[in-house]
Protein backbone atom coordinates (compact mmCIF):
# COMPACT_ATOMS: atom_id res chain seq x y z
CA UNK A 1 0.00 0.00 0.00
CA UNK A 2 3.00 2.42 1.18
CA UNK A 3 5.45 1.54 -2.29
CA UNK A 4 1.71 2.23 -4.12
CA UNK A 5 1.09 5.51 -2.86
CA UNK A 6 4.50 6.22 -3.14
CA UNK A 7 4.31 5.60 -7.03
CA UNK A 8 1.16 7.29 -7.38
CA UNK A 9 2.22 10.63 -5.31
CA UNK A 10 5.78 10.84 -7.66
CA UNK A 11 3.39 10.89 -11.10
CA UNK A 12 1.36 13.50 -9.71
CA UNK A 13 4.03 15.55 -9.18
CA UNK A 14 5.87 14.44 -12.53
CA UNK A 15 2.07 15.00 -14.16
CA UNK A 16 1.53 18.66 -12.45
CA UNK A 17 5.31 19.61 -13.37
CA UNK A 18 4.95 18.51 -17.14
CA UNK A 19 1.60 21.04 -17.10
CA UNK A 20 3.37 23.60 -15.04
CA UNK A 21 7.33 24.15 -16.30
CA UNK A 22 6.53 25.06 -19.80
CA UNK A 23 4.19 27.69 -19.02
CA UNK A 24 6.27 29.18 -15.99
CA UNK A 25 9.46 29.02 -18.97
CA UNK A 26 7.42 31.59 -20.83
CA UNK A 27 6.63 33.34 -18.30
CA UNK A 28 9.93 33.84 -17.14
CA UNK A 29 11.94 34.15 -20.84
CA UNK A 30 9.23 36.95 -21.31
CA UNK A 31 10.94 39.47 -19.00
CA UNK A 32 14.65 38.38 -20.64
CA UNK A 33 15.97 41.52 -21.75
CA UNK A 34 17.85 39.46 -24.84
CA UNK A 35 16.57 39.69 -28.26
CA UNK A 36 17.33 36.10 -28.80
CA UNK A 37 14.67 34.30 -27.18
CA UNK A 38 16.57 31.77 -24.65
CA UNK A 39 19.57 33.24 -24.07
CA UNK A 40 19.75 35.35 -20.89
CA UNK A 41 20.48 38.92 -20.89
CA UNK A 42 19.07 40.04 -17.94
CA UNK A 43 15.52 41.36 -16.58
CA UNK A 44 13.56 43.27 -18.29
CA UNK A 45 10.25 44.76 -19.57
CA UNK A 46 10.90 46.16 -22.56
CA UNK A 47 9.11 43.55 -24.31
CA UNK A 48 5.82 44.66 -23.06
CA UNK A 49 5.97 47.59 -24.01
CA UNK A 50 6.78 47.21 -27.68
CA UNK A 51 3.54 44.94 -27.58
CA UNK A 52 1.41 47.40 -26.39
CA UNK A 53 3.33 49.87 -29.25
CA UNK A 54 2.12 47.54 -32.14
CA UNK A 55 -1.08 48.25 -33.74
CA UNK A 56 -1.47 44.85 -35.82
CA UNK A 57 -1.26 42.93 -32.15
CA UNK A 58 -3.49 45.67 -30.27
CA UNK A 59 -5.87 45.32 -34.16
CA UNK A 60 -6.20 41.60 -33.55
CA UNK A 61 -6.48 41.48 -30.20
CA UNK A 62 -9.73 43.98 -30.35
CA UNK A 63 -11.21 41.93 -33.22
CA UNK A 64 -10.48 38.82 -31.15
CA UNK A 65 -12.52 40.11 -28.28
CA UNK A 66 -15.49 41.70 -30.24
CA UNK A 67 -15.89 38.04 -31.91
CA UNK A 68 -15.59 35.98 -28.20
CA UNK A 69 -17.75 38.45 -26.81
CA UNK A 70 -20.46 37.87 -29.65
CA UNK A 71 -20.32 34.47 -29.62
CA UNK A 72 -20.16 33.52 -25.88
CA UNK A 73 -23.49 35.38 -25.54
CA UNK A 74 -25.29 33.82 -28.78
CA UNK A 75 -24.03 30.77 -27.95
CA UNK A 76 -25.39 30.87 -24.06
CA UNK A 77 -28.80 31.69 -25.60
CA UNK A 78 -28.73 28.84 -28.65
CA UNK A 79 -27.13 26.47 -26.15
CA UNK A 80 -29.49 26.86 -23.27
CA UNK A 81 -31.94 26.74 -25.69
CA UNK A 82 -31.00 23.45 -26.98
CA UNK A 83 -30.08 21.90 -23.12
CA UNK A 84 -33.73 22.69 -22.01
CA UNK A 85 -35.35 21.31 -25.28
CA UNK A 86 -33.24 17.99 -24.48
CA UNK A 87 -34.10 17.95 -20.81
CA UNK A 88 -37.56 19.53 -20.75
CA UNK A 89 -39.49 19.07 -23.58
CA UNK A 90 -39.88 15.25 -23.81
CA UNK A 91 -39.98 13.45 -26.99
CA UNK A 92 -40.00 15.37 -30.29
CA UNK A 93 -40.06 14.92 -33.95
CA UNK A 94 -35.91 14.54 -34.80
CA UNK A 95 -35.01 14.76 -31.25
CA UNK A 96 -32.48 12.16 -32.23
CA UNK A 97 -30.76 14.01 -34.82
CA UNK A 98 -31.25 17.12 -32.56
CA UNK A 99 -28.84 15.68 -30.06
CA UNK A 100 -26.65 14.09 -32.44
CA UNK A 101 -26.20 17.49 -34.05
CA UNK A 102 -25.45 19.37 -30.50
CA UNK A 103 -22.60 16.82 -29.35
CA UNK A 104 -20.80 16.36 -32.55
CA UNK A 105 -19.20 19.83 -33.04
CA UNK A 106 -17.42 19.31 -30.22
CA UNK A 107 -15.80 15.93 -31.04
CA UNK A 108 -15.23 16.80 -34.37
CA UNK A 109 -11.38 17.71 -35.77
CA UNK A 110 -11.10 21.30 -36.54
CA UNK A 111 -9.64 20.78 -40.08
CA UNK A 112 -13.20 19.19 -40.75
CA UNK A 113 -15.57 21.52 -39.17
CA UNK A 114 -13.29 24.60 -40.41
CA UNK A 115 -13.30 23.43 -44.05
CA UNK A 116 -16.81 22.45 -44.41
CA UNK A 117 -18.07 25.77 -42.99
CA UNK A 118 -16.16 27.63 -45.59
CA UNK A 119 -17.38 25.54 -48.41
CA UNK A 120 -20.69 26.44 -47.06
CA UNK A 121 -19.85 30.20 -46.97
CA UNK A 122 -18.22 30.12 -50.36
CA UNK A 123 -21.60 28.08 -51.86
CA UNK A 124 -24.24 31.01 -49.99
CA UNK A 125 -22.05 33.85 -51.45
CA UNK A 126 -21.99 32.25 -54.94
CA UNK A 127 -26.51 31.49 -54.30
CA UNK A 128 -27.71 33.97 -52.65
CA UNK A 129 -24.97 37.10 -52.15
CA UNK A 130 -24.34 36.30 -48.80
CA UNK A 131 -21.53 36.67 -46.65
CA UNK A 132 -20.29 39.38 -49.50
CA UNK A 133 -16.99 39.16 -47.19
CA UNK A 134 -15.55 36.84 -44.63
CA UNK A 135 -14.00 37.75 -41.63
CA UNK A 136 -16.26 39.15 -37.97
CA UNK A 137 -19.49 37.70 -39.38
CA UNK A 138 -18.30 34.16 -40.90
CA UNK A 139 -16.01 33.52 -37.56
CA UNK A 140 -18.71 34.49 -35.08
CA UNK A 141 -21.20 31.84 -36.84
CA UNK A 142 -18.62 29.09 -36.96
CA UNK A 143 -17.49 30.04 -33.45
CA UNK A 144 -21.46 30.20 -32.51
CA UNK A 145 -22.19 26.53 -33.49
CA UNK A 146 -19.11 25.02 -31.83
CA UNK A 147 -19.34 26.76 -28.41
CA UNK A 148 -23.09 26.65 -28.26
CA UNK A 149 -22.49 22.42 -28.07
CA UNK A 150 -20.37 22.95 -25.08
CA UNK A 151 -23.16 25.17 -23.42
CA UNK A 152 -25.99 23.23 -24.32
CA UNK A 153 -24.14 20.28 -22.92
CA UNK A 154 -23.33 21.92 -19.22
CA UNK A 155 -27.00 23.19 -19.12
CA UNK A 156 -28.29 19.89 -19.75
CA UNK A 157 -26.57 18.20 -17.10
CA UNK A 158 -27.68 20.73 -15.24
CA UNK A 159 -31.12 20.40 -15.85
CA UNK A 160 -31.26 16.57 -15.27
CA UNK A 161 -29.25 16.87 -12.45
CA UNK A 162 -32.24 19.20 -10.90
CA UNK A 163 -35.00 18.24 -9.11
CA UNK A 164 -38.01 18.74 -11.50
CA UNK A 165 -40.10 19.00 -8.37
CA UNK A 166 -39.76 22.98 -7.77
CA UNK A 167 -40.77 23.31 -11.90
CA UNK A 168 -44.05 20.89 -10.84
CA UNK A 169 -44.95 22.67 -7.84
CA UNK A 170 -45.10 26.37 -9.86
CA UNK A 171 -47.11 24.63 -12.75
CA UNK A 172 -49.90 23.01 -10.45
CA UNK A 173 -50.28 25.85 -8.59
CA UNK A 174 -51.05 27.77 -11.91
CA UNK A 175 -48.14 28.92 -13.38
CA UNK A 176 -47.85 28.61 -17.18
CA UNK A 177 -44.98 26.75 -18.59
CA UNK A 178 -43.36 30.38 -19.75
CA UNK A 179 -43.61 32.04 -16.53
CA UNK A 180 -42.31 28.85 -14.86
CA UNK A 181 -39.15 29.01 -17.12
CA UNK A 182 -38.37 32.57 -16.57
CA UNK A 183 -38.77 32.68 -12.50
CA UNK A 184 -37.79 29.38 -11.54
CA UNK A 185 -35.35 27.42 -14.59
CA UNK A 186 -33.43 29.97 -15.64
CA UNK A 187 -32.40 31.41 -12.36
CA UNK A 188 -31.67 27.91 -11.05
CA UNK A 189 -29.69 27.05 -13.79
CA UNK A 190 -27.84 30.41 -13.92
CA UNK A 191 -24.63 29.31 -12.53
CA UNK A 192 -24.34 26.54 -15.34
CA UNK A 193 -25.24 29.31 -17.72
CA UNK A 194 -22.47 31.66 -16.98
CA UNK A 195 -19.82 28.88 -16.65
CA UNK A 196 -21.08 28.08 -20.71
CA UNK A 197 -20.80 31.34 -21.20
CA UNK A 198 -17.30 31.68 -19.84
CA UNK A 199 -16.17 28.66 -21.97
CA UNK A 200 -17.47 29.86 -25.09
CA UNK A 201 -15.60 32.63 -24.56
CA UNK A 202 -12.20 31.27 -23.88
CA UNK A 203 -13.54 28.72 -26.55
CA UNK A 204 -13.71 31.39 -29.45
CA UNK A 205 -10.63 33.44 -27.83
CA UNK A 206 -8.69 30.52 -28.03
CA UNK A 207 -9.62 29.05 -31.49
CA UNK A 208 -7.06 29.01 -34.52
CA UNK A 209 -8.16 26.39 -37.12
CA UNK A 210 -11.28 27.49 -37.66
CA UNK A 211 -11.16 30.83 -37.82
CA UNK A 212 -7.93 30.55 -40.16
CA UNK A 213 -10.54 28.96 -42.62
CA UNK A 214 -13.51 31.07 -42.28
CA UNK A 215 -11.93 34.82 -42.31
CA UNK A 216 -10.76 36.42 -45.18
CA UNK A 217 -8.17 38.54 -46.43
CA UNK A 218 -7.34 41.35 -43.40
CA UNK A 219 -9.58 40.09 -40.93
CA UNK A 220 -6.61 38.89 -38.82
CA UNK A 221 -7.72 36.83 -35.35
CA UNK A 222 -5.03 37.05 -32.17
CA UNK A 223 -4.57 33.53 -32.20
CA UNK A 224 -3.71 33.80 -36.43
CA UNK A 225 -1.44 36.48 -35.74
CA UNK A 226 0.30 34.57 -33.18
CA UNK A 227 0.58 31.48 -35.17
CA UNK A 228 1.88 33.46 -38.34
CA UNK A 229 4.96 35.06 -35.92
CA UNK A 230 5.48 31.80 -33.74
CA UNK A 231 5.93 29.86 -37.31
CA UNK A 232 8.99 31.80 -37.55
CA UNK A 233 10.35 30.63 -34.22
CA UNK A 234 10.57 31.55 -30.85
CA UNK A 235 10.24 35.74 -29.97
CA UNK A 236 10.38 37.50 -26.81
CA UNK A 237 7.66 39.75 -27.67
CA UNK A 238 5.66 36.48 -28.30
CA UNK A 239 6.27 35.23 -24.67
CA UNK A 240 5.04 38.90 -23.57
CA UNK A 241 1.71 38.15 -24.88
CA UNK A 242 1.51 34.82 -23.89
CA UNK A 243 2.33 35.81 -20.10
CA UNK A 244 -0.41 38.50 -20.50
CA UNK A 245 -3.01 36.02 -22.18
CA UNK A 246 -1.71 33.12 -18.80
CA UNK A 247 -2.16 35.82 -16.04
CA UNK A 248 -5.50 36.69 -17.56
CA UNK A 249 -6.83 33.32 -17.65
CA UNK A 250 -5.91 32.12 -14.52
CA UNK A 251 -7.04 35.10 -12.74
CA UNK A 252 -10.52 34.44 -14.74
CA UNK A 253 -10.60 31.12 -13.46
CA UNK A 254 -9.37 31.37 -10.20
CA UNK A 255 -12.15 34.20 -9.64
CA UNK A 256 -15.10 32.08 -11.21
CA UNK A 257 -13.78 29.18 -8.58
CA UNK A 258 -13.96 31.04 -5.92
CA UNK A 259 -17.42 32.05 -6.29
CA UNK A 260 -18.94 28.55 -7.27
CA UNK A 261 -16.76 27.01 -4.06
CA UNK A 262 -18.95 30.50 -2.68
CA UNK A 263 -22.50 29.65 -3.48
CA UNK A 264 -21.75 25.44 -3.10
CA UNK A 265 -20.73 26.30 0.64
CA UNK A 266 -23.80 28.87 0.77
CA UNK A 267 -26.49 26.43 -0.83
CA UNK A 268 -24.52 23.51 0.59
CA UNK B 1 -60.47 30.39 -22.31
CA UNK B 2 -57.71 33.06 -21.61
CA UNK B 3 -55.61 30.37 -20.17
CA UNK B 4 -56.31 28.06 -22.79
CA UNK B 5 -54.84 30.94 -25.58
CA UNK B 6 -51.62 31.61 -23.07
CA UNK B 7 -51.13 27.93 -22.73
CA UNK B 8 -51.22 27.82 -26.60
CA UNK B 9 -48.21 30.65 -26.46
CA UNK B 10 -46.22 28.61 -23.91
CA UNK B 11 -46.84 25.63 -26.74
CA UNK B 12 -45.73 27.85 -29.56
CA UNK B 13 -42.79 29.34 -27.20
CA UNK B 14 -41.55 25.71 -26.69
CA UNK B 15 -41.89 24.95 -30.18
CA UNK B 16 -39.57 28.36 -30.89
CA UNK B 17 -37.06 26.98 -28.29
CA UNK B 18 -36.87 23.81 -30.34
CA UNK B 19 -36.66 25.48 -33.92
CA UNK B 20 -33.66 28.22 -33.36
CA UNK B 21 -31.28 26.29 -32.19
CA UNK B 22 -32.22 23.20 -34.48
CA UNK B 23 -32.05 25.34 -37.71
CA UNK B 24 -28.96 26.78 -36.92
CA UNK B 25 -27.42 23.42 -36.68
CA UNK B 26 -28.88 22.20 -39.71
CA UNK B 27 -27.63 25.48 -41.37
CA UNK B 28 -24.10 25.46 -39.80
CA UNK B 29 -23.20 22.20 -39.02
CA UNK B 30 -25.20 19.15 -41.22
CA UNK B 31 -25.54 21.30 -44.74
CA UNK B 32 -21.71 21.99 -44.54
CA UNK B 33 -21.60 18.28 -44.66
CA UNK B 34 -23.18 17.72 -47.80
CA UNK B 35 -21.30 20.47 -49.66
CA UNK B 36 -18.06 18.88 -48.60
CA UNK B 37 -20.02 15.47 -50.29
CA UNK B 38 -20.57 17.52 -53.27
CA UNK B 39 -17.52 19.14 -53.60
CA UNK B 40 -15.41 16.01 -53.02
CA UNK B 41 -17.02 14.18 -55.96
CA UNK B 42 -17.63 16.99 -58.27
CA UNK B 43 -15.18 17.50 -61.33
CA UNK B 44 -13.41 19.92 -61.91
CA UNK B 45 -15.43 22.35 -63.99
CA UNK B 46 -18.08 22.54 -61.22
CA UNK B 47 -14.88 22.37 -58.51
CA UNK B 48 -13.41 25.35 -59.76
CA UNK B 49 -15.54 28.06 -59.10
CA UNK B 50 -14.86 31.74 -60.43
CA UNK B 51 -13.44 33.08 -57.37
CA UNK B 52 -10.47 31.11 -57.32
CA UNK B 53 -8.32 32.37 -59.78
CA UNK B 54 -5.64 30.37 -59.27
CA UNK B 55 -7.60 27.17 -61.29
CA UNK B 56 -8.40 28.82 -64.44
CA UNK B 57 -7.15 27.63 -67.20
CA UNK B 58 -4.34 25.34 -64.98
CA UNK B 59 -3.71 22.30 -66.60
CA UNK B 60 -2.53 20.73 -63.58
CA UNK B 61 -6.01 20.53 -62.35
CA UNK B 62 -7.20 17.57 -64.83
CA UNK B 63 -5.21 15.62 -63.05
CA UNK B 64 -7.89 15.70 -59.61
CA UNK B 65 -11.00 14.28 -62.00
CA UNK B 66 -11.36 11.61 -59.19
CA UNK B 67 -9.90 13.10 -55.71
CA UNK B 68 -11.02 9.67 -54.56
CA UNK B 69 -9.36 7.94 -56.75
CA UNK B 70 -6.39 9.93 -56.08
CA UNK B 71 -6.47 9.12 -52.46
CA UNK B 72 -6.14 5.56 -53.15
CA UNK B 73 -3.85 5.15 -55.63
CA UNK B 74 -1.46 7.58 -54.44
CA UNK B 75 0.76 5.63 -51.95
CA UNK B 76 1.74 9.02 -49.84
CA UNK B 77 -2.15 9.31 -48.33
CA UNK B 78 -2.44 5.98 -47.03
CA UNK B 79 0.45 6.11 -45.54
CA UNK B 80 -0.25 9.67 -44.09
CA UNK B 81 -3.76 8.75 -42.45
CA UNK B 82 -1.75 5.15 -41.16
CA UNK B 83 0.58 7.45 -39.74
CA UNK B 84 -2.01 9.66 -38.16
CA UNK B 85 -3.60 6.75 -36.64
CA UNK B 86 -0.91 4.94 -35.19
CA UNK B 87 0.39 8.28 -33.50
CA UNK B 88 -3.13 9.16 -32.47
CA UNK B 89 -3.52 5.81 -30.73
CA UNK B 90 0.43 5.98 -29.33
CA UNK B 91 -0.63 9.40 -27.70
CA UNK B 92 -3.80 8.25 -26.29
CA UNK B 93 -1.83 5.38 -24.47
CA UNK B 94 0.58 7.40 -23.03
CA UNK B 95 -2.30 10.41 -22.06
CA UNK B 96 -3.50 6.99 -20.22
CA UNK B 97 -0.57 6.34 -18.56
CA UNK B 98 0.00 9.38 -17.30
CA UNK B 99 -3.40 9.84 -16.50
CA UNK B 100 -4.72 6.91 -14.64
CA UNK B 101 -2.66 7.60 -11.74
CA UNK B 102 -2.70 10.78 -12.06
CA UNK B 103 -6.59 10.82 -11.79
CA UNK B 104 -6.65 8.00 -8.80
CA UNK B 105 -3.89 9.62 -6.92
CA UNK B 106 -6.71 12.88 -7.27
CA UNK B 107 -9.84 11.00 -6.31
CA UNK B 108 -8.19 9.48 -3.42
CA UNK B 109 -6.79 12.97 -2.20
CA UNK B 110 -8.86 14.41 1.10
CA UNK B 111 -11.63 16.93 -0.76
CA UNK B 112 -9.89 20.05 -0.07
CA UNK B 113 -6.62 18.91 -2.25
CA UNK B 114 -8.54 17.77 -4.70
CA UNK B 115 -10.56 20.30 -5.21
CA UNK B 116 -7.01 22.39 -5.81
CA UNK B 117 -5.61 19.78 -7.63
CA UNK B 118 -8.60 19.52 -9.99
CA UNK B 119 -7.96 22.90 -10.87
CA UNK B 120 -4.43 22.87 -11.76
CA UNK B 121 -5.82 19.73 -14.26
CA UNK B 122 -8.39 22.33 -15.83
CA UNK B 123 -6.43 25.36 -15.73
CA UNK B 124 -4.50 24.83 -18.41
CA UNK B 125 -7.19 23.70 -20.64
CA UNK B 126 -8.67 27.54 -20.26
CA UNK B 127 -5.28 28.66 -21.40
CA UNK B 128 -4.71 29.30 -24.68
CA UNK B 129 -3.81 25.83 -26.98
CA UNK B 130 -1.65 27.17 -29.48
CA UNK B 131 0.65 28.69 -26.84
CA UNK B 132 1.09 26.01 -25.00
CA UNK B 133 2.32 24.47 -27.84
CA UNK B 134 4.28 27.30 -28.41
CA UNK B 135 5.24 26.89 -24.76
CA UNK B 136 7.20 24.05 -25.67
CA UNK B 137 9.11 25.36 -28.69
CA UNK B 138 10.88 27.19 -26.36
CA UNK B 139 11.60 24.20 -24.15
CA UNK B 140 12.78 21.46 -26.95
CA UNK B 141 15.09 24.13 -28.95
CA UNK B 142 18.48 23.45 -29.66
CA UNK B 143 19.08 26.43 -27.50
CA UNK B 144 16.35 25.73 -25.52
CA UNK B 145 15.54 24.85 -21.94
CA UNK B 146 16.50 21.34 -22.01
CA UNK B 147 18.58 21.07 -23.89
CA UNK B 148 20.33 24.03 -21.67
CA UNK B 149 20.07 22.56 -18.74
CA UNK B 150 21.42 19.21 -19.43
CA UNK B 151 24.31 20.66 -20.75
CA UNK B 152 24.99 22.63 -17.82
CA UNK B 153 24.30 19.29 -15.91
CA UNK B 154 27.05 17.89 -18.40
CA UNK B 155 25.04 15.00 -18.88
CA UNK B 156 25.33 15.90 -22.86
CA UNK B 157 27.95 18.08 -24.70
CA UNK B 158 26.02 18.86 -27.42
CA UNK B 159 22.55 19.69 -27.95
CA UNK B 160 20.20 17.20 -28.98
CA UNK B 161 17.60 17.69 -31.72
CA UNK B 162 14.13 17.38 -30.00
CA UNK B 163 12.43 19.99 -32.41
CA UNK B 164 10.78 18.38 -35.99
CA UNK B 165 10.81 14.98 -35.00
CA UNK B 166 8.42 12.70 -33.91
CA UNK B 167 8.97 13.00 -30.52
CA UNK B 168 8.25 16.56 -30.62
CA UNK B 169 4.72 15.95 -31.67
CA UNK B 170 4.14 12.99 -29.05
CA UNK B 171 5.02 15.17 -26.05
CA UNK B 172 2.94 18.06 -28.07
CA UNK B 173 0.05 15.67 -28.13
CA UNK B 174 0.32 14.53 -24.80
CA UNK B 175 0.68 18.06 -23.15
CA UNK B 176 -2.35 19.21 -24.94
CA UNK B 177 -4.67 16.34 -24.53
CA UNK B 178 -4.08 15.28 -20.50
CA UNK B 179 -6.54 17.26 -19.40
CA UNK B 180 -9.43 15.30 -21.41
CA UNK B 181 -7.96 11.82 -20.04
CA UNK B 182 -7.71 12.84 -16.60
CA UNK B 183 -10.80 14.43 -16.36
CA UNK B 184 -13.44 11.63 -16.88
CA UNK B 185 -11.09 9.04 -15.37
CA UNK B 186 -11.34 10.92 -12.40
CA UNK B 187 -15.42 11.21 -12.84
CA UNK B 188 -15.27 7.42 -12.63
CA UNK B 189 -12.55 6.80 -10.11
CA UNK B 190 -14.08 9.38 -7.95
CA UNK B 191 -17.95 7.69 -8.35
CA UNK B 192 -16.00 4.03 -7.40
CA UNK B 193 -16.53 2.68 -4.20
CA UNK B 194 -13.10 2.89 -2.86
CA UNK B 195 -13.52 0.48 0.40
CA UNK B 196 -13.72 -1.93 -2.38
CA UNK B 197 -10.09 -2.04 -2.93
CA UNK B 198 -9.64 -2.31 0.72
CA UNK B 199 -11.64 -4.81 1.23
CA UNK B 200 -9.79 -6.75 -1.28
CA UNK B 201 -6.44 -6.39 -0.49
CA UNK B 202 -7.63 -7.43 3.31
CA UNK B 203 -9.27 -10.28 2.08
CA UNK B 204 -5.57 -11.30 1.17
CA UNK B 205 -5.15 -9.76 -2.62
CA UNK B 206 -2.23 -8.20 -3.53
CA UNK B 207 -2.37 -4.59 -4.95
CA UNK B 208 -1.95 -5.41 -8.35
CA UNK B 209 -4.71 -7.70 -8.34
CA UNK B 210 -6.96 -5.76 -6.52
CA UNK B 211 -6.28 -3.37 -9.43
CA UNK B 212 -6.53 -5.63 -11.99
CA UNK B 213 -9.49 -7.25 -10.82
CA UNK B 214 -11.64 -4.43 -9.26
CA UNK B 215 -10.45 -0.72 -10.56
CA UNK B 216 -9.81 -1.17 -13.99
CA UNK B 217 -12.91 -2.89 -14.20
CA UNK B 218 -14.99 -0.52 -12.45
CA UNK B 219 -12.83 2.55 -13.88
CA UNK B 220 -13.52 1.17 -17.71
CA UNK B 221 -16.23 3.53 -18.97
CA UNK B 222 -14.20 6.34 -18.12
CA UNK B 223 -10.78 5.06 -19.90
CA UNK B 224 -13.35 4.31 -23.19
CA UNK B 225 -14.20 7.78 -22.84
CA UNK B 226 -10.75 9.39 -22.03
CA UNK B 227 -8.97 7.74 -24.67
CA UNK B 228 -11.54 8.70 -27.40
CA UNK B 229 -11.49 12.12 -26.16
CA UNK B 230 -7.94 12.22 -26.75
CA UNK B 231 -7.80 10.01 -29.97
CA UNK B 232 -10.29 12.18 -31.87
CA UNK B 233 -8.86 15.17 -32.19
CA UNK B 234 -5.46 14.14 -31.70
CA UNK B 235 -6.39 12.11 -35.22
CA UNK B 236 -6.83 15.68 -37.14
CA UNK B 237 -4.48 17.50 -35.19
CA UNK B 238 -2.89 20.39 -37.42
CA UNK B 239 -1.28 22.93 -35.01
CA UNK B 240 1.44 20.58 -33.20
CA UNK B 241 2.57 18.55 -36.06
CA UNK B 242 3.01 21.77 -37.86
CA UNK B 243 4.91 23.87 -34.92
CA UNK B 244 7.04 20.81 -33.49
CA UNK B 245 6.66 18.12 -36.18
CA UNK B 246 9.40 17.82 -38.79
CA UNK B 247 8.60 18.17 -42.73
CA UNK B 248 8.49 14.25 -43.01
CA UNK B 249 6.37 14.12 -40.38
CA UNK B 250 3.30 14.54 -42.12
CA UNK B 251 0.09 13.90 -40.58
CA UNK B 252 -3.45 13.81 -42.18
CA UNK B 253 -4.78 17.25 -40.64
CA UNK B 254 -1.63 19.17 -41.75
CA UNK B 255 -2.26 17.43 -44.96
CA UNK B 256 -5.54 18.19 -45.42
CA UNK B 257 -4.74 21.77 -44.59
CA UNK B 258 -1.84 22.13 -46.99
CA UNK B 259 -3.60 20.62 -49.62
CA UNK B 260 -6.51 23.17 -49.41
CA UNK B 261 -4.25 26.46 -48.53
CA UNK B 262 -1.15 25.50 -50.25
CA UNK B 263 -2.26 23.47 -52.99
CA UNK B 264 -5.11 25.17 -53.46
CA UNK B 265 -7.07 21.85 -54.40
CA UNK B 266 -10.40 22.02 -53.13
CA UNK B 267 -12.00 18.30 -53.93
CA UNK B 268 -9.06 16.69 -52.77
CA UNK B 269 -9.04 18.59 -49.58
CA UNK B 270 -12.76 17.41 -49.57
CA UNK B 271 -11.93 13.84 -50.39
CA UNK B 272 -8.95 13.66 -47.24
CA UNK B 273 -11.38 15.39 -45.34
CA UNK B 274 -14.77 12.88 -45.91
CA UNK B 275 -12.21 9.45 -45.77
CA UNK B 276 -11.09 11.51 -42.45
CA UNK B 277 -14.37 11.60 -41.04
CA UNK B 278 -15.15 7.98 -42.45
CA UNK B 279 -12.28 6.77 -40.35
CA UNK B 280 -13.56 9.03 -36.99
CA UNK B 281 -17.59 7.61 -37.49
CA UNK B 282 -16.98 4.51 -35.19
CA UNK B 283 -15.17 6.49 -32.47
CA UNK B 284 -17.64 9.09 -32.62
CA UNK B 285 -20.92 7.32 -32.57
CA UNK B 286 -18.92 5.09 -29.66
CA UNK B 287 -17.99 8.24 -27.73
CA UNK B 288 -21.46 9.53 -28.17
CA UNK B 289 -23.06 6.56 -26.88
CA UNK B 290 -21.22 6.62 -24.10
CA UNK B 291 -22.03 9.83 -23.11
CA UNK B 292 -25.61 9.70 -23.73
CA UNK B 293 -25.52 6.22 -21.32
CA UNK B 294 -22.98 8.40 -18.86
CA UNK B 295 -26.20 11.82 -18.98
CA UNK B 296 -29.12 8.94 -18.48
CA UNK B 297 -27.00 7.52 -15.24
CA UNK B 298 -26.90 10.65 -13.66
CA UNK B 299 -30.58 11.79 -14.34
Amino acid sequence: MKRRSRFILSVLAFGYAFLYVPLASVIFYSFNDSRLATVWGGFSTRWYGELFRNDQVLDSAFLSLRIALTVATLATIFGTMAGMALTRFGRFRGRTLFSGMITSPMVMPEVITGLSLLLLFVSLQQLIGWPAQRGFGTITIAHTTFAMAYVAIIVQSRLSAMDESLEEAAMDLGGRPLRVVFDITLPLIAPAMIAGWLLAFTLSLDDLVISSFVSGPGASTLPMLIFSKVKLGVTPDINALATLIILFVTSGVLIAWWISRRAQRQTG
Amino acid sequence: MIAVAGFRRDMLWQRFTIAIPYLWLLVFFLAPFAIILKISLADPIIAQPPFTPFFDGQGGVAATVDSYLFLLTDKLYAVTYLKSVFMAAVATLLCLALGFPMAYGIARADEGTRNLLLLLIVLPFWISFLLRVYAWMGLLNNHGVINNVLIWLQVIDKPIAFMYTDFAIYVGLVYSYLPFMVLPLYATLERMDLDLVDAAQDLGARPSQAFWDITWPLARPGVIAGCLLVFIPAMGEYVIPYLLGGPESLLIGRVLFDEFFVNRDWPLASAVAIVLLLLLVVPIVFLQRSQARDAEGHA
